[in-house]
């Protein structure tokens, strides 16, 4: 099997990839490694703009950087001014490359739709658990994501670990 | 939910980007509330105009749509006078700033009258039955309450998408369903003036997103029940009330054999609200939240006459209501008070730099205190521009 996005070879010690059934909030279709946190983001005040870093130390993603990544989260909250904090990652080119939420609520939804990022919701709550870095496709238009799920190792959960 | 061929075929992009992302955006919230259909909007207020509130970010992306308002749409007020904005001490990066953001949204055929009462301004944009799509939170409660229109309160994108579809998802406050009491208020003695906004000021915390049913001794004027509403959409978030025999009536008074809670009220918890901000050490007086209608422009004008002002005195319109009465504006202003346009207390950053503000509307005094970080003194009118007029 071939892992979009990787040279032949590296794709070896997946060994499994399991196919959701999602729902389209914005369009589009994206791939990329997978950035998973249980909490709720409000964009406004726990991103910076400027450089795609979680900047609230209360966060779990504290240190992480949202840039390029397949951000997996429950849902937005916080002020309706994250919508417009989303547009702002993706016009510096900072922004998540696809949003995955169990269930949308306006300001993320808003957001991802103002910014062209495609994003996907009523996705079933075990996809949380899947590791930092697994690779995902998103095909909002056809509703479908795919994660390409590696044999769990030690070294590859990232979850706890920050780059700052 | 269920599109039309034709808003199909905007979804699908064949009308051009913008649109295509503004109908994303219709049917996203839809799918989120649960709605089946969109539906026509009379008009459509936008927020998300104080450079204040939407910064950069904000400002980036209204600078970068295409397209025009197909209803008639009107402007939230911004952060500063648009003329005046030197003698309200903001810096000229804002001013300039606040000065595009204005601009973008007039490139895409939106009013810029910049008011948080529209129905001031205009009488055929709401009327009983229509469907809106309004922003502003105190603008959103008359228009259900009090002119008997239809509208949720929509967020900036949300507004600015039915002002360039011309149409909103029906879900929430569209519905007659979700337009029924959920509490009724009785009160057994007579309110006056500023009491309004402090009974809303109460009730507000106590309903949270309810539907509050009052049932009044006396009988509210429309500046009344502006002041009422606004103050409940502040300390709580209702965005409709019914006033038994003055505002229209529900669409029913129960929904699955389901009561409305009765609450009673007495005076005592109205004269609370004024003991629990006393208006000592106010440095500055802000009225006209929401903004001054012709009548209160009068009142103010009549409490003036004859008096000098010793601390800056506020009082703040629609730029379109003071041009209808420069008399009243004259007679202000020549106490040396100030007749604001565009903008307000809240949303203007000016207010900000005040360690204490003496206001009379109750949708202020739950504002300020979070938005501004300064303290609120609360009063009747009279008694704020005695404070004004104190040395």
């Amino acid at each position: 099997m071939s892992l979009p996005g990787t040279k032949p070879g590296d794709d070896v010690d997946i060994i499994n990839i399991i196919e959701i059934a999602c729902h389209k909030v914005s369009g589009g279709n994206a791939q990329g490694d997978a950035l998973v946190t249980l909490e709720p983001i409000s964009f406004l005040g726990t991103v910076d703009p400027g450089t795609g870093k979680v900047i609230d130390p209360k966060h779990e993603l504290y240190g992480r950087c949202v840039a390029g990544k397949v951000l997996i989260f429950p849902g937005g909250k916080g002020s309706t001014v994250g919508s417009y904090v989303i547009y702002q990652l993706k016009k510096r080119g900072v922004a998540p490359v696809a949003m995955v939420n169990l269930k949308s609520e306006p300001i993320v939804a808003v957001g991802a739709i103002i910014s062209g990022i495609p994003l996907v919701d009523r996705v079933p709550s075990s996809l949380l658990d899947v590791e930092v870095g697994t690779r995902v496709v998103v095909d909002a238009d056809k509703g479908i994501l795919k994660a390409y799920l590696k044999a769990p190792s030690a070294d590859r959960d990232l979850r706890s670990e920050k780059t700052f | 939910m269920y599109l039309s061929q034709e808003e199909e075929s905007i979804y699908q992009g064949e009308r051009g980007e913008t649109l295509r992302r503004m109908m994303e955006i219709l049917v996203a919230l839809g799918d989120i509330y649960g709605a089946e259909e969109l539906i026509p909007v009379r008009s459509v207020q936008v927020a998300g105009v104080s450079y204040k509130n939407i910064g950069d970010a904000g400002l980036e992306w209204i600078s970068d749509l295409q397209g025009r308002a197909v209803v008639p749409s009107i402007l939230n007020p911004t952060g500063m006078d648009l003329c005046r904005w030197q003698e309200m001490s903001i810096d000229e990066k804002f001013a300039s700033k606040q000065r595009e953001i204005v601009e973008a949204y007039c490139r895409l055929g939106i009013t810029i009258d910049c008011t948080c009462t529209p129905y001031e301004l205009y009488s055929n944009i709401a009327g009983p039955g229509d469907h809106l799509a309004w922003s502003e939170s105190s603008a959103v409660s008359f228009a259900n309450s009090v002119l008997g229109a239809k509208t949720n309160r929509e967020g900036g994108p949300s507004a600015l998408a039915a002002a360039l579809i011309g149409k909103t998802p029906a879900f929430g406050y569209h519905l007659d369903d979700n337009r029924v009491p959920t509490h009724r208020v009785t009160l057994n003695f007579d309110l006056k003036g500023s009491d309004y906004g402090a009974l809303g000021f109460v009730v507000g915390r106590m309903v949270g997103d309810g539907i509050p049913l009052f049932h009044l001794k006396s009988y509210p004027s429309k500046d009344d029940l502006k002041a009422l509403g606004a103050a409940m959409a502040a300390s709580g978030s209702v965005a409709i009330y019914y006033v038994d025999g003055v505002t229209p009536a529900p669409p029913t008074y129960e929904v699955n054999g389901k009561a409305a809670e009765k609450i009673g009220l007495g005076r005592e918890e109205i004269d609370q609200v004024y003991q629990d901000h006393p208006l000592e050490d106010a440095e500055m007086v802000a009225m006209g939240c929401p903004h001054c209608s012709g009548q209160e422009l009068q009142r103010i004008a009549r409490l003036l006459s004859g008096r000098t002002v010793k601390k800056e005195l506020w009082v703040c319109t629609a730029r379109k209501t003071a041009q209808a009465f420069p008399d009243l504006v004259d007679a202000i202003e020549r106490s040396g008070a100030k007749v604001i346009c565009d903008t307000c207390m809240v949303v203007s950053p000016a207010t900000d730099v005040r360690a204490k503000v003496a206001v009379s509307s109750g949708k202020a005094l739950a504002y300020l205190p979070g938005l501004c970080r300064v303290k609120v003194g609360f009063g009747t009118e009279e008694e704020c521009i005695d404070v004004a007029t104190r040395d």
